[in-house]
């Protein structure tokens, strides 16, 4: 009825800079059924106290409902994430589930990504907006080819940091042996499909035993052949997916909307003593820098569909009422620009010279999230950035066959299969490889039908342009 | 009351290769995003305003998205008739400040026109599902924000941030659509609409960052304040009109302060000294109690209370 006051967790939280600068860093975890995954997402949560007393109390008294007699106090940490009621009337989990804890570093965000038959769906949606996915090995069972499947898709997607946890190190009685030998089967895997070897990604293998709680939070005293970090040590120091970006990529920036107010400026502004005359033609792009930082006196290339990109610079980047003069990745601005071009939502600001003309004929990876399928043929809606246009599919080449990465021929594609297709497009668009350009890379394949979301596209080179060989799929 | 107010962006060197967003400015980047995209795809949104601090957070990043132009939506209000007066003056108060309009559903309507019935228990929260969607049908919205966070409640956790509602306003939580990058897919057809969450992956310790270091005003009764109080079902109920005690309830007077301002049927307050932001700050730093589970009554009915309300179209 009062609220209980740990005062020291409240003066480690806010004890001046930790708090006030920590950073965000977004996660994923995927794994098969019954290798424990919640158990460890429990874990973390609950061993970095971001689960409160009263959630304790409840999953505490389903436990004892439930006679669980396992460690932690007969608490069993599955039910932490244990979310609709569905789902504990059938003992699975539906859907990606979003959890939130923090340590003095850095504050975290977990997708959580049920590990069943939808496995593809669901890695591939944490995955997209994840810094860093953990996928689930038991230890006594080893690499499987779902495992193989996963860091397909990881690798596909692009995931920046790749962290196998080896978990119930414990029922293998902490054997280094056994250890070792799934890590050199992960480093294998991931050697053929070339995680961690080209300076993006990374590839790292951790022993724990979420049951237990060893090197989940705090390194380990019973794997002392283990000398690498525990897993939140590593989640909490590994760079976030925007910082790698910066400094490959130039400046992107698709504009959400133009801020025009003309004579509707804002009662609030103008009562806080905002200059009316300064703002009367004020006109400013909006929009979230996707990659790279811009800075007032850069110059930029307008990108507009079926035009020649044209060139200006910048004036001024604003942020409600503050004129920066510099922002990054990923900030919401308004950019002012030189000339008076018109400039509209769908346009693409990007550093000059970067990029390259838009086109309307589209290769691409499809991760297929439908039931309905994939026919050549088909007519869909493709949304790129902030544009949305008619896209008719032309040809389905092939799937691939993660647990082996081969191509198989296939002329359409089934829910959860990843596949290449081309797509012609009714207006061009400022596609870029989605290998060097994560957001303006991807793009959604819509049914104009019902409006649902059918796949997940990566573009590729056009073929005959220099082509990544991992990407020939 | 606020030890700082930072306009400008925090930058923070989270390693030595390059210069990082702090974790509210990355946030607030995102819920900007997110309401520019719908005000952009939609042609008729509206914000739920109940002048709760969610609601007001929300409020001022749609007055950071569009500055200096004004917030290009009206504000939505479900009156359940059971309102903190308070909270209804600083609503009417803010639509004015920043030049709203403002639409009232209401419950007690509903109820004299024998839409709606009491319910036994007194509490009205649930019922505020049928004058939403009727708002929402009436004035033809086709997506209404809201300030919900995953961080609330187990099915919030697996929401959207842009959430589609049938001709019911029903959830679906096992038929929705994967959200992927920062691609929002809000396409729905007629008499569908959607429900848009910025600040989904927001805790309750950073909207109550944000409050501070934006120095934005709240209902005074955020605050501790002294007020005559009755215990019951474990929480605290403020005496008034509409929550009387029982004859066997005491009234006492506490210093207590709301960490939720829902239906003064259901809401309860907390007993503590935190008088200004800071002090806030420090006890949800601290708190060991999740703010539902502290002070909502309707929540504790069963676990799955929250999953029932959503599939029936409530926010």
């Amino acid at each position: 009825m009062s609220t209980e006051i740990d005062t020291a967790r409240a003066a480690a939280l806010l004890d001046e800079a930790p708090l006030k600068d920590a950073t965000l860093f977004r996660f994923a975890t995927a794994g098969s059924v019954d290798d424990g995954k919640s158990t460890l997402v429990g874990r973390l949560l609950h061993d970095s106290k971001a689960i409160l007393a009263d959630q304790l109390d409840a999953v505490a008294r389903t436990s004892a409902d439930r006679g669980f007699g396992g460690s932690a106090g007969g608490i069993d940490l599955a039910l932490l994430t244990d979310g609709l009621r569905a789902e504990r009337e059938q003992g699975i989990t539906i859907d990606v589930a979003y959890r939130y804890f923090a340590t003095d570093r850095r504050s975290f965000i977990l997708a959580d990504c049920p590990g069943h038959v939808q496995y593809t769906k669901n890695t591939v949606t944490g995955a997209s907006t994840a810094d860093a996915v953990v996928v689930l090995i038991d230890a006594r069972k080893g690499v499987l080819e779902q495992t193989r499947r996963h860091l397909s898709v990881l690798q596909l997607l692009r995931v920046a940091h790749v962290i196998v946890a080896v978990n119930k190190i414990d029922l293998v009685d902490f054997s280094e042996s056994v250890f070792r030998e799934i890590e050199a089967d992960v480093q294998k895997v991931g050697r053929e499909l070339g995680l961690g070897s080209d300076g993006i990604a990374d590839l790292l293998v951790v022993p724990v035993s979420a049951l237990d709680g060893d090197n989940v939070v705090e390194r380990s005293e019973r794997t002392p052949w283990y000398t690498g970090p525990a897993l939140l040590e590593v989640l909490e120091t590994l760079p976030a997916a925007d910082e790698l970006e910066s400094h490959l990529e130039s400046f992107r920036f698709p504009v959400q909307l133009v801020v025009r107010p003309q004579g509707a400026l804002a009662p609030d502004a103008i009562a806080g003593g905002l200059d009316v005359e300064k703002y009367r033609d004020y006109r400013a792009y909006a929009g979230q820098i996707t990659e790279g930082s811009v800075k007032v006196g850069d110059e930029v290339s307008v990108l507009t569909p079926g035009q020649a990109p044209r060139t200006t610079t910048v004036t001024g980047i604003d942020f409600a009422g503050a004129e920066l003069t510099e922002a990054v990745a990923p900030q919401s601005v308004a950019i002012r620009l030189a000339d008076e071009f018109d400039v509209a939502r769908g346009d693409t600001i990007a550093a000059a010279g970067t990029v390259r003309e838009s086109s309307a004929d589209l290769y691409a990876a499809l991760c297929w999230l439908s039931p309905k399928p994939l026919r050549e043929g088909a007519k869909v809606l493709v949304k790129h950035g902030t544009r949305t246009v008619q896209a008719l599919v032309r040809s389905v080449s092939g799937k691939l066959d993660l647990a082996t990465f081969n191509l198989e021929g296939a002329s359409s594609l089934e829910l959860n299969d990843i596949g290449h297709a081309q797509l012609r497009l009714a207006a061009p668009l400022p596609l870029e490889n989605y290998l060097h350009h994560r957001r303006t890379g991807a793009f959604l394949v819509i049914d104009p039908l019902d409006g649902n979301t059918l796949a997940a596209g990566l573009v590729k080179d056009h073929p005959g342009d220099h082509e990544d060989e991992r990407y020939s799929i | 009351m606020s030890t700082f107010l930072t306009e400008e962006p925090t930058l923070v060197n989270d390693a030595a290769v390059s210069t990082r967003l702090s974790s509210l400015d990355t946030l607030e980047s995102e819920a900007i995003h997110i309401i520019r995209e719908v005000v952009a795809e939609f042609e008729k949104p509206a914000l739920l305003f109940s002048g709760g601090k969610d609601s007001v957070v929300m409020l001022h990043l749609a007055t950071k998205a569009f500055w200096p132009g004004k917030v290009p939506f009206p504000v939505l209000h479900v009156d359940t008739g059971h309102n903190f007066p308070e909270v209804i003056d600083f609503r009417d108060r803010t639509v004015e400040r920043l030049g709203l309009k403002l639409v009232v559903g209401s419950v007690q309507e509903f109820i004299d026109r024998g839409e709606l019935a009491e319910r036994a228990d007194g509490t009205r929260n649930p019922l505020q599902t049928v004058p939403l969607l009727d708002a929402i049908q009436s004035n033809k919205f086709d997506a209404v924000f809201g300030g919900g966070r995953r961080d609330e409640d187990k099915a919030r956790a697996k929401e959207r941030i842009l959430s589609l509602r049938d001709e019911f306003g029903q959830w679906d939580p096992r038929n929705q659509r994967p959200e992927l990058w920062n691609l929002y897919n809000g396409r729905h057809t007629v008499g569908q609409h959607v429900r848009a969450f910025p600040i989904s992956n927001w805790t309750e310790l950073d909207v109550w960052r944000y409050i501070e270091r934006e120095n934005i005003e709240l209902p005074g009764l955020y605050y501790a304040h002294d007020r005559e109080v009755f215990a019951r079902d474990g929480m605290w109920r403020a005496v008034g009109e509409v929550s009387q005690p029982r004859p066997d309830e005491e009234v006492i007077t506490k210093t207590v302060r709301y960490r939720t301002v829902g239906d003064m049927s259901c809401t309860g307050a907390v007993e503590s000294a935190a008088a200004t932001v800071r002090d806030v700050v420090i006890e949800v730093a601290a708190s060991t109690i999740t703010e539902r589970g502290a002070t909502r009554a309707d929540d504790r009915i069963s676990e799955a209370a929250m999953e029932d309300r959503k599939k029936d179209g409530y926010f």
